[in-house]
């Protein structure tokens, strides 16, 4: 069990990186473009935090926080956004194609549905004990091959958490505008047992994934995670078409770091601030300091 | 698998995947209609099941999740082989294939290889119509990370490089992903032994672009020099030695044949090789006609060989749907009297 301070240093570890990251992406020295999870820290510490060593992570384009809360090295992941033969891939992945231990993101949706219902079968099949966790965003529900995987996920009773962050939006389109009817009923008509969580706060998360975690791998069978959730960036960089009122609000009560911070006393709060802070500052400095690159 | 003789390609595919699943646990079977007592739409899977049920996975009608499944199975250790019940439907798997399975090892650095093979069976002459008797492998050649294969139906003596051999190697070795093209004609085809290929000189190069994989050359035995290079895969190399064979009896036109069993990555040696003696050059294959196989064979030659190459012809599909009515198919797709009127032409009225 983490405490919350544990917690709290995780959750800031990746607003952090992400802010340095934001910040500097207008010095030119990040080729590309890229997603931050903004808003979705909690998703990704919550649920991460309770893996074993050989359970495997499939993640999709927004996919920094889940990178970092799965114990991925920020220096390493700085310089692969600096597309330098440092990064975690060599800088040939980026921002969305990231491979660590077994830690797999991709950027093209619906796709990473079918890595994961695959690796959960490799895993069952070999007895591995492994268990796989996807993530994916609410967008992604218009793809046909999800579908096609939630049936065979189903059918073969496949180790595999699905966790879909359902921020209400895809880009720019609200899902108002691209999901009919019920989500999680999409998941049950498959018979996967489906929990609906709305909530920012790790507490909420965390130990309701715990439960999840453990059903998949005790009964070797699937459950899916709905936890709607707030985009609190743009869907890349300076992108964002909402209006600023509806950011203004999410900011005010679904940040997950403001959230957890509250449960902090003031020096104790300070001391994780400071040490992250200096962390993610030493891991951009010695990201930028190797080799390659665009700048 | 002391079992019934291996006679056609058929047997010697069936014998391949018997093999491949009794020697490596590893190796599992998907696809549609698989199991016993059916074994596959073309049979190519009969008895697999019942001989290794754990290993052979029937699935849903889900070509693209399927294939997808596969690449996450190959990720993580295990060898998968996909059957996609009609070559034509390799368009569900294009995305799994091209931006997931093809990319892995590259994308993530050479961390992270996906050895997924997918067969399939291709082409027409059946009377299945316009949506089953495509041969659409054009569209998968040149994709970076893939490796396509097609086997020809030689050396039945000798399991080097014969059509079950070639799979079970992939199945079994391959660190890619590979595309391993079948045809339906072909599967009915004798597996043709030493003694079937008596008059000819077979020469084998093993190419190993992708995967090793055999590159043959074949021409009659104390024939003349060749004044035209033949190039052909799958059952088209079939129709080629065919025509070959008549071309030189008949009308004593000499030609030499090329068949690669890899048509992906390009690595086209031993058509440069022949080209420089011939100087001509006429590609078959069984898709249609633009930016195909031999448009891209063609291309790489007159690269390569400059003016050493005289003239160059492609030979195949008429591009339209491919109809049911048994007349109207034939006259849609090359056949070996084709070949041998479009070599004539070359050699006689182009000088
Ligand atoms: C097949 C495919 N279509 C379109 C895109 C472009 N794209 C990238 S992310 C995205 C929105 C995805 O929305 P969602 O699944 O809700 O995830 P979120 O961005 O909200 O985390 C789109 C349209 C893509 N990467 N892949
Ligand atoms: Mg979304």
């Amino acid at each position: 069990m983490l405490d919350n301070k544990e917690l709290f240093r995780r959750l800031y570890q990746i607003r952090r990186f992400e802010t340095v990251l934001l910040e500097q992406f207008k010095s030119g020295i990040f080729p590309g473009t890229t997603h931050t999870s903004l808003g979705q820290e909690a998703n990704a510490v919550g649920v991460l935090a309770h893996l074993e060593p050989g359970d495997v992570v499939v993640s999709n384009h927004r996919c920094h926080g889940h990178f970092l809360a799965y114990g991925g090295d920020p220096q390493a992941l700085f310089a692969e956004l600096m597309g330098k033969p440092s990064g975690v891939c060599g800088g040939v992945g980026g921002s969305q194609h990231l491979h660590w231990r077994n830690f797999y993101s991709s950027g093209v949706q619906g796709g990473t549905v079918a890595m994961a219902a695959g690796m959960a079968l490799a895993e069952k099949r070999t007895q591995s004990g492994a268990i796989v966790v996807d993530f994916m965003g609410d967008g992604t529900l218009g793809e046909g091959i999800v579908y096609e995987c939630l049936n065979m996920i189903s059918l073969w009773q496949l180790p595999v958490l699905l966790v879909l962050e359902h921020n209400q939006i895809a880009q720019t389109t609200p899902s108002s505008l691209a999901i009919a009817g019920s989500v999680p009923k999409r998941f049950e008509a498959f018979e996967i047992p489906t929990t609906a969580l709305d909530s920012s706060d790790i507490l909420d998360i965390y130990p309701l994934a715990e439960t999840l975690i453990e059903q998949v791998r005790n009964e070797s069978a699937p459950r899916a995670l709905m936890i709607t959730t707030a985009r609190l960036g743009s869907h890349s960089k300076g992108d964002d078409t909402r209006a600023p009122g509806v950011l203004e609000s999410l900011w005010q009560s679904r940040d997950p770091i403001a959230i957890q911070a509250k449960r902090l006393a003031g020096a104790e709060h300070n001391q994780v601030i400071q040490d992250i802070d200096a962390k993610i500052q030493q891991a951009f400095e010695a990201a930028l300091a190797a080799e390659g690159g665009a700048g | 698998m002391n079992g019934p003789a291996i006679r056609t390609v058929l047997d010697s595919l069936n014998h391949g995947l018997y093999q491949s699943l009794a020697d490596d646990k590893r190796a599992v079977l998907l696809g549609e209609d698989l199991l016993d007592p059916y074994g596959g739409a073309f049979k190519v899977s009969r008895g697999l099941s019942s001989a290794f049920p754990d290993q052979v996975l029937t699935t849903p009608i889900s070509e693209a999740g399927v294939t997808g499944i596969a690449g996450g199975m190959a990720l993580r250790g295990l060898r998968p082989v996909v059957e996609i019940m009609f070559g034509d439907f390799i368009t569900l798997i294009s995305d799994q294939v091209i931006n997931h399975i093809a990319k892995f090892n590259d994308m993530y650095h050479g961390a992270a290889t996906a050895p997924v093979v997918i067969r399939t069976p291709m082409g027409g002459r059946r009377g299945y119509g316009p949506t089953h008797s495509q041969s659409l492998e054009k569209f998968f050649l040149g994709v970076p990370g893939l490796t396509v294969l097609a086997p020809f139906n030689l050396f039945g003596n000798s399991p080097l490089g014969s059509p079950g051999q070639l799979l079970k190697d992939v199945i079994l070795k391959a660190e890619v992903p590979v595309l391993f093209v079948e045809n339906k004609l072909q599967y009915l085809l004798p597996l043709l032994s030493k003694a079937n290929l008596d008059e000819y000189e077979v020469n084998t190069v093993w190419d190993d672009a992708g995967v090793p994989a055999p590159s043959y050359t074949l021409r009659l035995k104390s024939a003349p020099q060749a004044t035209l290079t033949l190039a052909a895969y799958g059952y088209m190399a079939h129709l080629a030695l065919g025509a070959m064979r008549k071309l030189a009896y008949e009308m004593e036109i000499f030609c030499e044949l090329l068949v690669p069993t890899q048509l992906a990555p390009f690595e086209l040696k031993e058509v440069f090789d022949s080209v420089r003696c011939t100087g001509r050059l006429l590609t078959v294959e069984e898709g249609t006609f633009s930016l195909g196989w031999g448009a891209e064979v063609v291309a790489r030659t007159a690269e390569e060989l400059g003016t050493n190459l005289k003239q160059a012809g492609r030979l195949a599909a008429r591009e339209g749907v491919i109809p049911v009515a048994p007349d109207l198919e034939l006259a849609s797709l090359p056949g070996d009297e084709d070949i041998i009127a479009r070599v004539r032409e070359m050699v006689f009225h182009h000088g």
